[in-house]
């Protein structure tokens, strides 16, 4: 029992845990507004897209690569799809654009998973490029605008509700989408993958010892290759939810979203170069970049100072992982080792 | 003749034209330990790629078991019963012990969906050949590097192995692990494994293998049973070169020790450390992996400075707080890792040599290149680094010459005393000669110098005193004229 | 000489690619659109326009050769320009127009900032150990903030115009612009070339722990060179505030890709280790005189333009790694 609780101890994602748990005890005193039922679905509600981003995010920095396309990625198969189903008059349900995105964020994974994978190109420069790439397409080759009606199918999905809940209080209400169940599939999908396939196992082994991986037998490649693919694939399906979210398609308004998820996810203890983190503390961690952002509002912080609180915790937060790494260097014996590892 | 494991005839290899094998043979009986060995860039470990597949070979027979071996790739070698351990034993440092065991036969099996009861029982399987105790769920990352290639070792053992090739298995471990490992090899044998070891440690080719086999320049220069080998002659096949080894004796020393240092401790590490060294000394300082003569050697160049005692400088008490107050110090520091803290690999020679002293190759504050050039060029000459251009990457040459350019790059400085951590580590017999020759005329020009190693000939050939750490505890001294290996080897363990 | 051209041409295959590219380009240009492209006015504002993103690739550039990466230089840019802009609204508001003094002031003021959050860049990076990538990541979000935080995330324009007047200037039909670039320009070639610095840092990125076991100050080259490239950041800003006459705290988003892009096309490897300062200021350059040109085409939306970047930026890499792996399009000849 002790021992469980040592090792515990010894992981981030206890410490974000407690993190969130005082975070929100603080909210709740101040404001007595955070352990109500519409606030939580309200949380729940607003961990869709970034949770999506943060799953496709994780598997990529696990690897030893990252990636941060995918705004960018996900913003061009979302206005791609939604113009063309909007051309064709397409009256059907969300399935058949929600397939097509998956194909064109496949395919555009692809590319970010050629240069990488098979040119072996620095994941960060070529990423970037992608993203350029992808964002000059949208709105040069698609001339991108907003759209301000959706097909009724995506709509519709968008506006489905698993339940309301609502504060007895204040009376207000807040429903959960359906698209909950995507992040929730999505998530189960990414832990089966990771534990029990040995492409989820290649992830792992790639990002510890890219070479010793290649010498055991693994498709060092090929499995690079197809994690961006499905990295492209989740994405895309994040846009898609978005834009079925908001009932209206603005193809800008996820760009830039790349730097709060990756935050997101090292803040869960994922270690940048690959090899060592958990799906659940890239939950936690996103969910804490979710938290900051949406309820600092609830204890009387204006929103202006979002992102100074957000960028306050990207350092606060790297930097005691970057001190408890030094710090572990450099107890007796473990030196060597750790710079093995490193 | 039929009863060889492994028959490699008239092989050949050409990289680009270069020929890397210029048709040797090696022969291999079955449950033998075999010692293949030869200087850097002989050839051995191209044989190996093409035993073990990696690479094609050009022309020549292999025979496994058998029956010919036409075309060889990494997965048929391992089927075959061919399995190779190499110096960094291709582990994952962030999977648990089970996993690093059980992952291969479940690639090799190639399965897609991972089954975490069968790798259990892999596993255990693995451990129980060799009865290697150890906590399946640890991370392979916090064991020591020992432990680790037993894993590797557990590892090979899984696919009905045949023959084990381990690539210079011993160069990291301690004496006691040394011991270890070499019981398990008897296991193995006894199993009816044979091993092919590569070493050019020489008490290691003597104590554990049968039969050896030594290659130069790609070519096949002798092979035979090891009763009949003996260090010179051993050391002729490898070189093509007679060593007279004639032991250091101190010329003049300096009146005042250069350094001294009294009840030096780091907490943690090493305690109550007292020594001084003479200009003209060289004081050898050995004891185990774990003994604390890396940390004493890193306190006495300000990387990791003392908690307690005191380090004088010409009679003058220092602070060694980082490397700068210690060069400003006239002390000089060869690391114990070539490649992690010696060199800038991809950088070039001149660079590696005059980055110690850049900041004095300067004219009224800015860089003076005629001098900076000037600088390297003499330190090239002077140490004999053969390179046809100093603007070459530092990667591009051999251990020896690599270790020149360290050696150069704190000569550079003009350091009053001189540590070196392992100076010969990974460098080949030819060039370890050429560095004590260059260790000892230093000294004998009134330099004095520190040798770190646990190579204890290298010790008693170019120490004049040499100090036994334990514990991180001085466990005693002695004058290497009247100590002997065995003297050393009682303090140390 | 040709022996000694085709040693050049193969230790700097990069900058002749540039070169090339470069020519192709002017040519191409030249065929086009001739004399609308080749007029001064176009060459003068094309001068007065890379300035500012040419400030932060150089500051990027230095942190790039360590092996790191400094991903804040826009928001230092917009911190600073913000703070400067609020600080000459309340001196203005009282006199009316600004003084010489206070150009002379509020420049010292952004060199002093861009310092400090430069400096503090440095720290975490080598005192904390935060990997370089998160750490100015970080602390961009957070000299962003904190320029929302001071505008209430609006745009500040009612600043004395004097300040835009002087900077948008000519001297001598060179853009003042162009001529505060060119000065620190300067100051880095000299840095990089003629002090001890430039090695240093080249080996610095080469190997952190070679470096200090070789006795170089590291956490101090790594401080001393996050400062270098907030300073730049800063005088980028400064210019920024001049070109657009207000300043916000979102302005100038895309930079960030920009300044990377322009960084390793001008050859310098990401992985630290190789300085390459005449290829960054080639590359400032040709991405310029890329946007420029194809402005001239009206049909091609403007959008495009981050899309030829991004193909670029993949076409470069894509051409290192076939010279670097030795892989030839044409064959040579024997």
């Amino acid at each position: 029992m002790q021992n469980t609780i040592k090792k515990l101890f010894k992981r981030t994602e206890t410490y974000i845990f407690l993190i969130l748990l005082a975070l929100s005890v603080l909210i709740q005193v101040r404001s007595g507004q955070f352990y109500t039922p519409n606030n939580i679905v309200d949380i729940m509600s607003a961990m869709i897209v970034p949770g999506l981003f943060a799953v496709g995010a994780f598997l990529v920095i696990l690897s030893g690569g990252i990636d941060v396309s995918f705004p960018a990625l996900a913003s061009l198969t979302a206005y791609a799809t939604t113009k063309m189903f909007l051309d064709m008059g397409y009256e059907g349900n969300v399935l058949l654009p929600i397939l097509a995105a998956i194909l064109i964020g496949g395919i555009l994974g692809m590319i970010n998973g050629f240069f990488v994978g098979y040119l072996e190109l620095p994941a960060m420069i070529v990423t970037l490029g992608t993203s350029s790439v992808f964002k000059g397409f949208m709105q040069g080759t698609l001339e991108s605008r907003q759209l301000a009606v959706i097909p009724a199918g995506m709509k519709s999905f968008g506006t489905s509700s698993l339940f309301t809940a609502t504060n007895t209080q204040s009376g207000l209400s807040s429903r959960l989408p359906a698209a909950f169940l995507v992040l929730v599939l999505i998530v189960l999908i990414a832990f089966l993958i990771l534990k029990y396939t040995m492409f989820g196992r290649g992830i792992y082994a790639i990002g510890g010892n890219e070479a010793a991986a290649y010498n055991a037998g693994f498709r060092v490649k090929r499995t690079k290759f197809l994690l961006y693919v499905f990295a492209g694939v989740v994405a895309s399906i994040a846009g898609m939810i978005r834009v079925c979210m908001m009932q209206q398609c603005h193809p800008t308004n996820m760009l830039g979203m790349e730097m709060n998820i990756i935050a997101g996810v090292v803040l869960g203890g994922t270690v940048i170069g690959g090899g060592r983190g958990t799906l659940t503390g890239c939950i936690l961690g996103t969910l804490l970049i979710v938290l900051v952002e949406n309820s600092m509002i609830l204890i009387g912080v204006p929103v202006v100072w979002k992102d100074v609180f957000v960028g306050l915790l990207i350092v606060i937060g790297t930097a005691i992982s970057a001190y408890q790494v030094t710090r572990s260097g450099r107890s007796k014996g473990n030196r060597k080792q750790t710079e093995e590892v490193a | 003749m039929t009863d060889y494991l492994l028959r490699a005839v008239e092989v050949r290899k050409y990289f680009a034209g270069v020929k890397a094998l210029d048709g040797v043979t090696l022969e291999i009986r079955p449950g033998e330990v075999h010692c293949l060995a030869g200087e850097n860039g002989c050839g051995k470990s191209t044989l190996i790629k093409i035993i073990s597949g990696v690479y094609q070979r050009d022309s020549g027979t292999i025979e496994f078991d058998g029956k010919e071996l036409t075309k060889i790739t990494p997965i048929s070698a391992i089927m075959n019963g061919i399995q190779v351990i190499y110096q960094d034993f291709s582990v994952f440092p962030n999977l648990t012990v089970m996993e690093n065991l059980a992952i291969n036969s479940q690639l090799v099996e190639k399965r897609k969906i991972v089954n975490w009861k069968n790798m259990r029982k892999i596993a255990e399987q693995a451990v129980a050949r060799i009865d290697f105790k150890v906590d399946l769920d640890a991370q392979l990352g916090e064991l020591s590097v020992a432990e680790k290639q037993m894993v590797a070792i557990c590892r090979a053992l899984m696919f009905n192995a045949k023959l084990i090739i381990m690539d210079e298995p011993t160069t990291a471990l301690t004496k006691k692990e040394v011991k270890a490992l070499f019981k398990v090899i008897l296991q193995l044998k006894e199993q009816g494994i044979s091993i092919l070891f590569v070493s050019h440690k020489l008490d290691e080719v003597f104590e554990i293998s049968e039969r050896f086999t030594v290659f130069r320049s790609g070519k096949l220069i002798a092979t035979g049973d090891t009763s009949e080998l003996d260090n010179q002659k051993f050391t002729y096949y490898m070189t093509g070169r007679e060593f007279e080894v004639k032991p250091f004796v101190p010329a003049k020393l300096t009146p005042e020790p250069l350094l001294e240092v009294e009840k030096l401790s780091l907490d943690g590490f090493y305690s109550d450390i007292s020594f001084s060294v003479k200009g003209g000394e060289i004081l050898g300082v050995t004891g185990l992996l774990d003994s604390g003569r890396t940390e004493l050697a890193l306190s006495l160049f300000g990387m990791r400075p003392v908690t307690g005692g005191k380090i004088k400088i010409r009679g003058k008490e220092v602070e060694l707080k980082d490397p700068q107050t210690a060069i400003a110090n006239k002390i000089g520091f060869v690391p114990e890792d070539r490649l992690s803290e010696g060199l800038f690999l991809d950088q070039s020679i001149g660079d590696n040599i005059a980055i110690s002293v850049i900041d004095e190759l300067t004219s009224r504050g800015l860089m003076d290149k005629a001098r900076y050039q000037g600088e390297i060029d003499k330190w090239v000459k002077e140490l004999s680094i053969a390179t046809p251009d100093p603007g070459n990457a530092a990667s591009t040459l051999s251990g020896g010459n690599q270790q020149r350019i360290v050696l150069a790059k704190w000569l550079a400085c003009k350091p009053d005393v001189l540590i070196l951590n392992g100076p010969t580590v990974g460098v080949d017999i030819g060039s370890k000669y050429d560095i004590h020759q260059i260790l000892q005329k230093l000294a004998g020009n009134g330099m004095a110098v520190i040798i770190i190693s646990d190579d204890l000939p290298e010790i008693l050939e170019n120490c004049s005193r040499v100090m036994v750490l334990k514990d991180g505890r001085m466990a005693g001294e002695f004058g290497t004229s009247e100590a002997s290996e065995k003297m050393i080897l009682d303090k140390m363990m | 000489m040709a022996e000694k051209l085709k040693v050049s041409f193969k230790k700097d295959s990069h900058i002749w690619r540039l070169l090339i590219i470069m020519v192709v380009w002017f040519l191409f240009m030249a065929i086009t659109k001739g004399g609308k492209f080749y007029s001064l006015v176009n060459f003068q504002t094309m001068f007065s326009q890379f300035p500012e993103f040419g400030l932060m690739s150089l500051g990027v550039m230095v942190c790039m050769i360590t092996g790191g990466i400094d991903l804040s230089t826009v928001g230092i840019a917009n911190m600073t320009a913000i703070t400067v802009a609020l600080l000459m609204r309340n001196a203005g508001s009282e006199s009316g127009s600004l003084g010489p003094q206070w150009f002379l002031l509020v420049f010292v003021i952004a060199i002093l900032m861009g310092a400090v959050t430069g400096a503090f860049n440095g720290i975490l990076v080598s005192k904390c150990k935060i990997p370089p990538i998160l750490a100015t990541l970080g602390t961009g979000q957070l000299f962003t903030g904190i320029g929302i935080v001071m505008t209430n995330g609006s745009a500040i324009s009612d600043f004395p115009k004097d300040y835009a007047f002087l900077i948008n200037n000519k001297v001598a039909g060179i853009p003042v612009q162009f001529i505060l670039f060119a000065i620190a320009a300067a100051v880095l070639v000299f840095l990089l070339k003629k002090t001890t610095y430039g090695k240093k840092i080249t080996l610095l990125g080469s190997s952190q722990n070679v470096a200090r076991y070789s006795g170089l100050k590291v956490d101090w080259i790594l401080i001393k060179t996050y400062l270098i490239s907030g300073i730049c950041s800063a005088l980028g800003g400064m210019i920024m505030l001049a070109n657009y006459n207000s300043a916000r705290s979102d302005y100038g988003s895309n930079y960030t890709l920009q300044c990377i892009l322009i960084v390793v096309l001008g050859g310098v490897d990401p992985d630290g280790g190789k300085e390459s300062i005449t290829g960054v200021l080639l590359a400032i350059f040709l991405v310029r005189a890329l946007e420029t040109g194809i402005n001239r085409f009206p049909q091609i939306s403007s959008y495009y333009i981050s899309l030829i970047w991004g193909a670029v930026l993949l076409l470069v890499m894509v051409l290192n790694y076939f010279s670097s792996h030795n892989i030839h399009l044409f064959k040579k000849k024997a």
